[in-house]
């Protein structure tokens, strides 16, 4: 394929995954709204005041955001044609995420455990879709992560996982972007009010 | 093992069981003819694996139109039941199979019949038109028809295993709950819909992206063909809408499934969210809907007219301006919930105001003929039934906009006879305007004339017997889906007039069918060129049948009417050097992940939950070692694209 085609190639697979993230956009957007609507609908059950712990939810953004920005790290090390820098930031973006997924899936475990699962209210199921669907997409991260890793190990690289990786990279910081909104919508002014 | 499935999910009564042996000998007999004549090969190679949006344009139309004939066969039933069966002792649609009858009837006419024409239009039409040789992403193009297939099977499976959804096309709660609908109806509702709708999200994605990147050298924006900016619209709200549909279908299931509580009427569920979140889909999908029929007329217009299009920026704009406000009027959808005086008064003034744009573009076609030579073909006619059929669909829009009339007949059959309006004479007769007017460019042969005329004329003369009844009924207080009604009401004279309109559009149907047959049975006799209507656009310009590539050679556009201005000029069609042209090699992808994703709507609905999750795997694994492949295109010789353009007549 010649460099034009590749540039073309590039250029129109960004634009539509741009529009594809906005059509996620609009998924949580549409889950935000849904959990601001029913946030106070408790129905006897428990509020987040009662149940949210802020400091593993700091943590959890926390590590998060670090996750970020180790990703950014490995694409200065893909411009950089770096594949051993690119390898070792990708790993600790992985290990990250996978620290992330493990802290919130605990933490829905505890929940479920103290009875407080989705089923007690419409506040409750609200808080596990809203959240629990970002970490449905953090999980798809990972797989997807792991076969570019994959990929990348065993082609080198090409100019398809490059393009991929920069891919992955919008996502990823996408889902961070969520998340923001998760810490500050669900958690802080579930504190909060 | 097999979840809630067993023996009783087979239908019990005489109608679906008629209709499941109809559907099933009909599937057989495809099957036969296929085995027989062996055209499975032909039919995997040229046809399922294809990744040409020609042929996935194709294939959309065809699934749209035997579904055509199941919506409709639902509607006849519907109305006989209203119009005689309620008043003899012969109880052959009990109220619950009414039920199931409606709302199959709505959702197949939404989402299999009028999505299926207009992703079929688009297919068919935006590359060529943008003069590009194919869409953005042809894997994901095939995999969206596959998705918008299974969904359709989906739906139709429930004849024969379980039963339809009974609350309604939009299936509101808490009736759509499991408390009040515990059976699988409307999770067959809710999975035909989910598949089918994530396949048209992704083609949002896929259309948008080949607009604004594929375009021809030189065609600007505002050179675009207007067909191309009504799609920049409508996959502009697919983008926008669709995922809320995604979001209100999967917390519909949840309720269902999880024991979540979003919906529910109880532990601080919310019902009106629902319609809520379901109309901020919902309306903007009327708009993604009647939108690219504005740009097919647009196109048909100019070129009948022999003029070219009246107030080009003006048409542009309203496109827009439709499409930002079509966000902002679904709560007049239900005026009645209760919002308040002065939220229902800003939607009903924002419905209003949608009567602006689309009288811009009303005026702006009837100005393109103003004083035009016109020809009154078959696609010219459906205009001009659209014109006047749309107009006052429009016009009682604009009554139920205001809210006090709303209270009036909301729910009425006077809301039935207005979105049928729009709807069908929108929607419908526009795809119909297409068909008739680009057939020939990808077969080849017109279809017959006469016969597409009458079919016109009983459409138009059924459509107006069908439904100008039911905006009298409305106004007398009928609600929409009665199954039965009181005889001293009065209704039943009315009633039989709507039933005798259905049949005369049956009879129309009919006479599409003819016509079809009849012009494949005659096309060399109805052969014609590449150019029978003297066009305008790009699309005119290839060979015909086009080729797979579309263009041989792909010169610079300067011009708006491209095509038009080449031909005033007389220069010749496409100069240039032939060279290689990569088209993207056939695949089963889409066939699979269409399939896999079918079993798995399937394996929810009836609870078989292994089942769900192996064949989420399997996706999930096919569509790895897809994007795995890096050797996905093969490439056509300039000998054989010179072969291919002679064997076309160009």
């Amino acid at each position: 394929m010649s460099a034009a085609a590749q540039k073309f190639l590039n250029d129109k697979t960004h634009l539509g995954f741009w529009i594809y993230l906005m059509t996620d956009c609009m998924l949580f957007a549409s889950l935000f709204a849904t959990f601001v609507v029913l946030r106070n609908a408790t129905a006897g059950g428990p509020s987040g005041d009662e149940i949210f712990q802020l400091p593993v939810a700091l943590a959890e953004t926390l590590i998060l955001l670090t996750s970020s920005f180790t990703c950014g790290l490995a694409l200065v090390a893909l411009k950089q044609k770096n594949m051993r820098h690119l390898l070792g930031w990708l790993a600790a973006t992985y290990v990250l995420g996978v620290a992330f997924l493990t802290i919130e899936l605990t933490e829905f475990a505890m929940m479920v455990e103290e009875g407080h699962g989705w089923q007690e209210s419409a506040f409750l199921s609200a808080f596990f879709v809203l959240v629990g669907t970002h970490g449905l997409h953090i999980l798809v991260g990972l797989v997807w992560l792991l076969v570019l890793v994959c990929v990348v190990v065993q082609r080198g690289l090409t100019a398809k996982a490059t393009r991929q990786l920069g891919l992955f990279a919008l996502f990823w910081h996408f889902l961070d972007l969520v998340w923001i909104f998760i810490f500050t919508v669900v958690y802080l002014m579930g504190v909060a009010s | 093992m097999w979840g809630r499935l067993s023996w009783e999910a087979l239908p019990q009564d005489i109608i679906t069981i008629g209709g499941v042996i109809g559907g099933g000998l009909a599937v057989l007999g495809v099957v036969a003819a296929l085995t027989y004549f062996k055209k499975w090969k032909w039919l995997w190679q040229n046809w399922l694996t294809s990744l040409d949006p020609k042929k996935i344009g194709v294939m959309y139309i065809v699934v749209a139109a035997i579904m055509l004939l199941r919506g409709l066969a639902d509607a006849a039933m519907l109305r006989a039941q209203q119009a005689f069966l309620t008043h003899t002792e012969l109880n052959l649609i009990d109220a619950d199979m009414f039920q199931q009858v409606f709302s199959a009837h709505g959702t197949i006419m939404i989402f299999f019949v009028a999505m299926g024409m207009l992703f079929g239009a688009i297919n068919l039409l935006v590359p060529p038109q943008i003069g590009a040789r194919d869409v953005a992403f042809p894997l994901l193009n095939s995999i969206s028809f596959w998705l918008f297939a299974a969904g359709m099977v989906l739906m139709n499976v429930s004849l024969a295993l379980g039963e339809f959804s009974t609350a309604g096309w939009l299936a509101y709660p808490p009736l759509s709950g499991l408390e009040y609908s515990p059976g699988t109806g409307v999770d067959y509702w809710i999975w035909s819909l989910q598949i089918a709708g994530i396949g048209s999200l992704l083609s949002g994605v896929n259309f948008l992206t080949t607009i604004f990147t594929m375009r021809r050298k030189g065609m600007t924006l505002m050179k675009m063909p207007v067909f191309v900016w009504s799609v920049v619209g409508s996959m502009a709200l697919v983008v926008a809408a669709f995922p809320i549909l995604t979001v209100t279908l999967s917390l519909l299931s949840l309720d269902r499934t999880i024991g979540t509580h979003f919906f529910t009427s109880d532990m601080g569920g919310n019902p009106m969210m629902y319609v809520n979140l379901i109309w901020a889909w919902g309306h903007p999908e009327v708009y993604i809907l009647i939108l690219p029929a504005f740009g097919i007329f647009s196109e048909i217009v100019p070129v009948f007219a022999r003029k070219k299009l009246f107030g080009y920026t003006s048409m542009v704009w309203a496109l827009m301006a439709i499409t930002v406000l079509s966000f902002t009027v679904w709560l007049h959808h239900f005026f009645t919930m209760g919002a308040g005086a002065n939220v229902n008064a800003f939607f009903g003034i924002m419905t209003m105001i949608i009567a602006v744009p689309t009288g811009v573009k009303v005026f702006n076609w009837l100005f393109t003929m103003y004083r035009g030579r016109i020809s009154f073909e078959t696609p010219m006619l459906w205009f001009m039934g659209f014109v006047v059929t749309f107009v006052m669909g429009g016009l009682t829009g604009v009554m139920l906009a205001v809210p006090g009339i709303d209270f009036q007949v909301h729910n009425s059959l006077f809301l039935v006879a207005h979105f049928h309006n729009v709807i069908i004479g929108g929607v419908v007769f526009g795809m119909f305007a297409g068909l008739a007017y680009w057939f020939p460019k990808f077969t080849g042969f017109r279809l017959h004339e006469g016969l597409g005329k009458a079919a016109f004329w009983l459409w138009l003369v059924g459509f107006v017997l069908a439904f100008a009844p039911l905006y009298a009924l409305g106004l007398m207080g009928a609600a929409r889906r009665l199954d039965s009604y009181d005889p001293s009401l009065g209704w039943q004279g009315l009633f039989i007039v709507a039933g005798v309109g259905v049949m005369v559009i049956l009879l129309g149907v009919l006479f599409q069918v003819l016509q079809l047959g009849w012009s494949i049975y005659k096309r060399k006799e109805l052969a014609v060129g590449p150019d029978p209507w003297d066009g305008r656009t790009l699309e005119w310009a290839t060979a015909t049948p086009m080729p797979e590539y579309n263009f041989a050679t792909l010169p610079a556009v300067s011009h708006r009417d491209e095509w038009w201005e080449l031909k005033q000029q007389k220069k010749p069609a496409s100069k240039g050097k032939l060279e290689p042209i990569e088209v993207p090699k056939n695949t089963g992808v889409g066939v699979y992940v269409g399939g896999l994703l079918g079993v798995m709507g399937f394996a929810i609905i009836w609870h078989m939950w292994w089942l769900a999750l192996l064949t989420l795997l399997g996706t999930v694994a096919v569509l790895l070692v897809a994007t795995l492949r890096e050797d996905t295109e093969r490439t056509l010789s300039v000998e054989e694209i010179r072969r291919m353009e002679k064997g076309a007549t160009a």
